[in-house]
């Protein structure tokens, strides 16, 4: 049972902090469908700093701190193109994003096996090859539960996205641009900034977000497969969250669940004794999304703004 | 009289020419962008071995052993891992012109149909089944793979027609659910009857049923043929150009086209003109899906590639590509083929590079950036409008004058 809430805490901090990333996002009125490139980035440029730092032989508490905010950095970084697009050039976000994702993935394994310097595109990071910082520097135990600083950020970041878009001016600022974009204009808001600095929010938090999947709990990624669909379940968390901090910190748990069973259903007795498949576990966050999609669609309160770009000329 | 006549004519034949000029465009600056990551990975690569190489000598290396290969890799009479460049080029063209298809049809339809990866993959399924347990003949099981993308491509249809669920979000879900569960059904834990346990692959079709196989095709130059004797290039690549030029035609010369493209064009303006929204997005749909399973079929009747359930960990490439494909034709049918052959130029190409320093993927990476340039290519299609337009209006603007 500590091993379910190990995983399940896990993979809800990383649904928790791209679900949020996509959030910021969208209520400034620019889908991010491009959540799943961002994490590969994000978990790519995490991966290659642990590694430097362990080379390098830095203290433990700052390697960890400093390669957390590289991944936030690299994911902004990256995250920039989306937002150059799509408020800059007015370009369609959906196709942006796709495009950023393809891109991704396919940059993630050229660095990797130039890292490499072999056709494999999978970095190793485990205790086994990094004698300073490595995976397992990440976690930390309470009594016999395995916990994450990944969990710690994502619960800062909760309390902060909440703070910030109910109570400070950016935060309502930033809900105007996804609602009513001229009317945010009209009263003197910039629109076109605030949509880079939602965008650039949801590089920082999906980047960490992607390396919150890959690093605490394996020690080794293989980059071809991306982040295997999470930043698009992120998506799904987020709609199901109605875009609110609460909601999503809600469904995330609730999808995390689901994404846990498949790492660890063989070690729980009545799952086992089912003798499925692992792959019907794997499929089960994505059709518990579809599920509850398909009864909360109707009344769904997404961004009124959202996907359509802003152009100061037009009313 | 006549120049009003003519106005709206040059006016089709200037959009013409600009889509297609902007997709070129895209297409220079991808592979510009692809040459500049393959000098820094030949220099990182340099700079390791610790020599000092001039600039000249740099971009010699990367021009020879790398994007000349990504340029006429595509056109190679050698092999490599893959097979014959020309016959790998010719074979994957063949599903990416569908899968392209299949991502243009919806875009014409007003939907955007990200879910071609999972329909192929549903579509891959059921022409192996048809092949390797009930050994159908090629063209059942085409029919086959066919029917097997549809379902999957019903489905979101449905869910946007009827749950008010965009299509986007539950086709990328139904990709995710789609592997899963062909893997799983392929696998059924090592007693699938279309799994192998000694190549934990699926059976070769051409052992299992070689009637389920496409017929192939050669072309009669030399003794032995263009192709040679052992592997030769199927008829998929035809079937597809049909299929490409039956699209055109029922999207521009029907009345069920019309509707389908007054649909995505003005939903509640089609409503008001009596037509079916519901069941046109459904239908849309039914079709983009049929055809990305096609594609699967043509690719996988081929026999040149089995399904390895334990290793197929992410979606087929040639699913997202079909994205590339339909944005660089500007969701032209007929401009998908010659789309989707550059496309599969540049991935056959990539193969042929010197792998120890350039990873093929970096193909990938141009045809990354050439959607990425796709989706504000409308502001390449203006500027290149404006650019043609000038002489027009230099023409009113004179004949305001002679009024004047």
């Amino acid at each position: 049972m500590w091993l379910l809430l190990k995983y399940t805490l896990l993979y809800a901090s990383v649904l928790a902090l791209v679900a949020l990333g996509g959030m910021f996002s969208e209520r400034s009125g620019i889908i991010n469908i491009a959540l799943e490139g961002i994490m590969v980035i994000g978990g790519l440029m995490g991966v290659v700093a642990i590694n430097l730092f362990n080379a390098a032989g830095i203290p433990v508490v700052l390697g960890v701190i400093l390669t957390i905010l590289i991944s936030g950095a690299a994911g902004m970084l990256y995250s920039s193109l989306l937002a150059f697009s799509a408020v800059n050039l007015k370009a369609d976000q959906t196709i942006g994003g796709t495009a950023l994702n393809l891109l991704a993935t396919a940059l993630a394994v050229v660095i990797a096996k130039r890292i490499n310097g072999s056709d494999s595109p999978k970095i190793s990071y485990n205790s086994t090859t990094n004698k300073v910082l490595s995976n397992l520097n990440f976690s930390f135990q309470i009594g016999p539960l395995t916990l994450n600083w990944f969990i710690v950020v994502a619960l800062a970041a909760l309390v902060a996205a909440w703070f910030i878009l109910y109570r400070t001016r950016f935060g309502m600022r930033l809900m105007a641009c996804g609602e009513h974009p001229q009317a945010a204009d009209s009263v003197g808001i910039n629109v076109y900034k605030m949509r880079w600095c939602g965008v650039l929010i949801s590089g920082l938090l999906g980047g960490i977000g992607g390396m919150a999947y890959i690093v605490p709990a394996v020690g080794d990624w293989n980059f071809e497969i991306g982040v295997a669909g999470m930043g698009f379940l992120a998506l799904a968390v987020m709609i199901f969250g109605q875009w609110k901090p609460a909601g999503i910190a809600a469904a995330a748990l609730f999808f995390a669940v689901f994404r846990a069973m498949a790492n660890i259903f063989d070690s729980i007795g009545f799952l086992n004794a089912l003798n499925w498949p692992k792959e019907i576990y794997n499929m089960m966050p994505f059709l518990a999304s579809m599920v509850v999609l398909a009864f909360t669609s109707k009344k769904s309160r997404a961004p009124k703004a959202e996907g359509v770009p802003y152009d100061k000329g037009s009313r | 009289m006549a120049e009003k006549n003519r106005a709206p004519r040059l006016g089709n034949s200037a959009d013409g020419v600009s889509s297609l000029l902007a997709s070129l465009t895209c297409i220079l600056m991808g592979l510009v962008i692809g040459f500049l990551a393959l000098l820094i990975l030949g220099w990182i690569t340099l700079a390791q071995d610790g020599n000092t190489v001039s600039f000249g000598e740099m971009l010699g290396k990367t021009w020879n052993s790398g994007f000349k290969a990504i340029l006429s890799g595509g056109f190679y009479k050698t092999a490599n891992a893959m097979g014959m460049g020309v016959r790998t080029e010719i074979l994957q063209a063949a599903p990416l012109i569908m899968t392209g298809l299949s991502v243009a049809f919806a875009f014409k339809t007003g939907l955007f149909n990200i879910g071609a990866a999972g329909q192929y993959t549903v579509g891959a399924y059921f022409a192996l089944f048809g092949a390797i347990v009930l050994k159908l003949p090629w063209w059942a099981c085409l029919l086959a793979s066919a029917i097997g993308g549809a379902i999957w491509g019903a489905i979101p249809g449905f869910f946007k027609a009827y749950l008010n669920v965009n299509e986007v979000i539950t086709a990328i879900m139904f990709n995710w659910i789609g592997l899963y569960g062909v893997n799983t059904l392929i696998y059924q834990g090592g007693s699938g009857p279309m799994y192998n346990t000694n190549t934990t692959k699926t059976y070769t079709i051409k052992q299992v049923s070689p009637d389920s196989l496409l017929p192939t095709f050669n072309i009669p130059i030399g003794d032995k043929g263009y192709f040679g004797k052992m592997f030769l290039p199927t008829i998929g690549i035809f079937i597809a150009i049909a299929v490409a030029v039956l699209i055109w035609v029922v999207l521009n010369k029907t009345v069920f086209g019309y509707e389908l493209k007054a649909c995505g064009f003005n939903k509640n303006a089609a409503k008001y003109a009596g037509i079916n929204d519901r069941k046109n997005i459904i239908l849309s749909m039914t079709i983009a899906g049929a055809l990305a399973g096609l594609g699967a079929g043509l690719f996988y009747l081929s026999g040149s590639k089995e399904w390895e359930p334990l290793v197929s960990t992410s979606l087929p490439a040639t699913g997202f590509n079909g994205i590339s494909v339909a944005l660089l034709a500007s969701s032209n049918p007929i401009g998908c083929i010659f789309s989707a052959i550059f496309i599969s130029h540049i991935t056959v190409g990539g193969g042929f590079m010197d792998a120890g320093i350039f990873p093929s993927e970096v193909s990938s990476i141009i045809s990354g950036v050439v959607i990425y340039l796709c989706a504000f290519s409308l502001l390449f299609r203006s500027g290149i409008r404006k650019f043609f337009a000038r002489e027009p209006k230099k023409a009113a603007g004179k004949g305001k004058e002679a009024d004047a």
